[in-house]
């Protein structure tokens, strides 16, 4: 348990250091890296074309994602499915859907999914570690002890493995979209928590709250603007990355048959685990939303791990 | 050292308390309660009274959890609804089943991870370090079970070199010992079931250790990266050493620390993986089980393997530490 913690406490004590000699900002000196990084670039164009389908799909998309034609073509109990045609261009799903409306209409989900489960890690992690951090940070002995309690229910939440807690969450709140979402959100929460904590924590001894200090800076002051907004960039990688793991989460969860049980709302997790049914007959029903998944999760990883490196005051020059 | 072991064990006990109270609200919150998951939705107003009487679900809710922070300790979990088994022998019998797929993953992530992400950095820039940095990529964002599809499809159903299905194909009389079926072909000389259990090991291992090999492959370059780079490296060098010496007491030696914290971390990972990997290839561990149990809600068998797989991942964890402290000198200090 207290390998897994370390392990985020120094991500968080690396990517939160911030000497700065060249005189540049943090900020503009790891925008600088980020746009000469190979690896940033093509993420960032992955993830633009992503939430540009995200956003129009649902409009370009040429059939319906609900509408069943041809019923006739697909037999689904004789394994006869239709394959990519002119006037499909991916075929036709088990249920004689169009596939590529399905994907373009199931990006807007996915992404949703994503963002939805990734706010609510963030939002809920950053509050309690940014919570426990300033407690820390504050000192004294309350705080520390607050900082303990916070801390040890962290780490429970840690020693969980991800998906059976992701899979309990599921069973207390039944099978949809919704609970997907909130179940990978929660799964986040504690790395949030226990990354701005230690980015904090990090921050807590360095020189310029010393000088705050010392200056008389009230220690509400010292612990909001300063150490926050100076533990913020671990956060923020781990935003990025935690976009690639809540999809392939949900995907996961999907196909543990906890996701939404009404395929009518296309999602590439839900998708793809119901394709899985029938792959021996139309193996390419399973490819496609894999390929989004992948392709898309890739893109958030790409991205989020040239921020770490950007942000990295070790690979500065 | 005996210290830390004492102080570490002690640490143990409020982590595991915590996790039986999560597990307690959570089986009271499910739907309609325990009562109601065991009687399924058809149940009358009375049936539902005389099940929760017979449970002491009428009684204080510190009483009740009183009551199952005992059966936790005397390892009684009641009995799985699927099989009618006591949910103790069920997790035994699964269990060595998913050590054995998880050890495998594991030696096929450090043996080739560890290698391969050396011999990245060693020569940064090259063909073998881009394949690497973006195979490495790559393999965190498959999704595990969508994997163990494609390969089972690929190598078990079209091109037939390995079994689909199970961890022995049936009809093969071995004798069971351990219930780590190619451990025990070793020990009992029936090579041939060995090789039997180790084909069945194959696919599922490779899908299993993806993520792992992964993330071991990406931080043995990170670490060997920022070792080359130390001093005591360049003086190793300067002062005449061979490369062989420099290289692998150096060099390799430090950085291989990280490694060994990764690998508990991902060991104890692993079993969010197994559960995928398993019900794909109907491995019969403790990851197909769960997979079952999820789809016929049963709750006993959920919260006695949730209960028993933190409490492994918690020892992993503090074998891990204790490992670190052996290898890392530093650490002891503190």
């Amino acid at each position: 348990m207290s390998t897994k913690t370390d392990k985020i406490d120094r991500l968080a004590e690396l990517t939160a250091s911030t000497e700065t000699s060249t005189g540049a900002s943090l900020w503009v000196e790891a925008w600088r890296r980020l746009k000469s990084s190979k690896m940033a670039v093509i993420g960032a164009c992955i993830i633009g074309v992503f939430v540009v389908v995200a956003i129009v799909g649902p409009w370009v998309a040429p059939y319906s994602p609900t509408a069943q034609l041809w019923r006739g073509e697909v037999l689904t109990n004789q394994n006869v499915f239709v394959g990519p045609r002119a006037e499909n261009w991916l075929g036709l799903d088990h249920l004689a859907r169009d596939e590529f409306s399905r994907m373009l209409v199931g990006a807007r989900q996915t992404l949703l999914v994503g963002i939805v489960a990734t706010l609510l890690g963030f939002t809920v992690g950053a509050l309690v570690g940014g919570a426990s951090g300033a407690a820390l940070v504050l000192g004294g002995k309350v705080g520390r002890r607050i900082d303990t309690v916070v801390m040890r229910v962290i780490d429970m939440m840690l020693a969980l493995p991800s998906l059976l807690l992701a899979v309990s969450i599921a069973a207390v709140l039944g099978q949809s979209l919704t609970t997907v979402m909130i179940a990978v959100g929660v799964v986040q929460i504690p790395i949030f928590a226990r990354l701005l904590r230690g980015a904090m924590l990090a921050q807590g001894g360095s020189d310029y709250v010393l000088a705050a200090q010392a200056l008389g800076v009230r220690k509400r002051r010292i612990a909001l603007g300063h150490v926050l907004p100076n533990s913020l960039s671990p956060v923020i990688v781990q935003t990025t990355l935690s976009l690639a793991t809540a999809i392939i989460e949900a995907a996961a969860l999907s196909y543990l048959g906890l996701g939404n049980p009404d395929s009518a709302v296309p999602e590439w997790g839900v998708m793809l685990a119901q394709a899985q049914r029938y792959f021996d007959s139309a193996p390419m029903l399973a490819v496609y939303p894999a390929l989004g998944i992948i392709i898309t999760a890739l893109g958030f990883t790409l991205l989020g791990e040239a921020m770490r490196e950007a942000l990295d005051p070790k690979l500065r020059s | 050292m005996l210290r830390l072991v004492v102080r570490r064990l002690l640490q143990l006990i409020p982590t595991l308390l915590g996790l039986s109270v999560l597990l307690f609200i959570w089986l009271n919150r499910l739907p309609g309660g325990p009562a109601a998951a065991m009687l399924g939705e058809r149940a009358t107003e009375a049936d539902r009274a005389r099940i929760e009487a017979a449970l002491g679900l009428d009684q204080p809710v510190w009483v009740q959890y009183g009551r199952f922070l005992k059966r936790l300790s005397e390892l009684d979990l009641g009995v799985s609804t699927q099989t009618g088994q006591p949910v103790w022998d069920e997790f035994t019998r699964a269990f060595p089943a998913t050590v054995e797929l998880g050890v495998s993953a594991m030696i096929i992530a450090i043996a080739v991870g560890v290698p391969l992400g050396y011999f990245a950095a060693r020569r940064r820039g090259s063909w073998l370090d881009v394949t690497a940095v973006s195979g490495s990529l790559l393999g965190i964002c498959i999704p595990v079970f969508f994997l163990a599809f494609l390969l089972k499809a690929v190598f078990a159903v079209q091109l037939g070199w390995f079994p689909s299905f199970g961890r022995q194909t049936t009809g093969i009389d071995a004798t069971e010992i351990t219930g780590f079926y190619v451990l025990d072909g070793l020990l009992t000389g029936e090579f041939d079931a060995a090789w039997d259990a180790a084909m069945h090991l194959v696919l599922p291992a490779l899908a299993l250790a993806s993520i792992p090999l992964a993330i071991i492959t990406r931080m043995t370059r990170a670490s060997v990266l920022e070792v080359l780079g130390e001093d005591y490296v360049r003086t190793a060098e300067s002062k005449g050493l061979s490369r062989q010496v420099v290289r692998g007491r150096h060099v390799l030696r430090n950085a291989l620390l990280p490694i060994v914290t990764a690998v508990g971390l991902l060991t104890g990972g692993l079993l969010s993986g197994a559960v995928l990997t398993e019900s794909v290839f109907a491995f019969g561990g403790i990851g197909s089980f769960i997979k079952t149990a999820i789809d016929e809600r049963d709750y006993p068998v959920l919260v006695g393997f949730i209960m028993f797989i933190a409490a492994a991942y918690v020892v992993i964890n503090l074998l891990v530490d204790l490992a670190y402290s052996l290898i890392d000198p530093r650490v002891r200090v503190h």
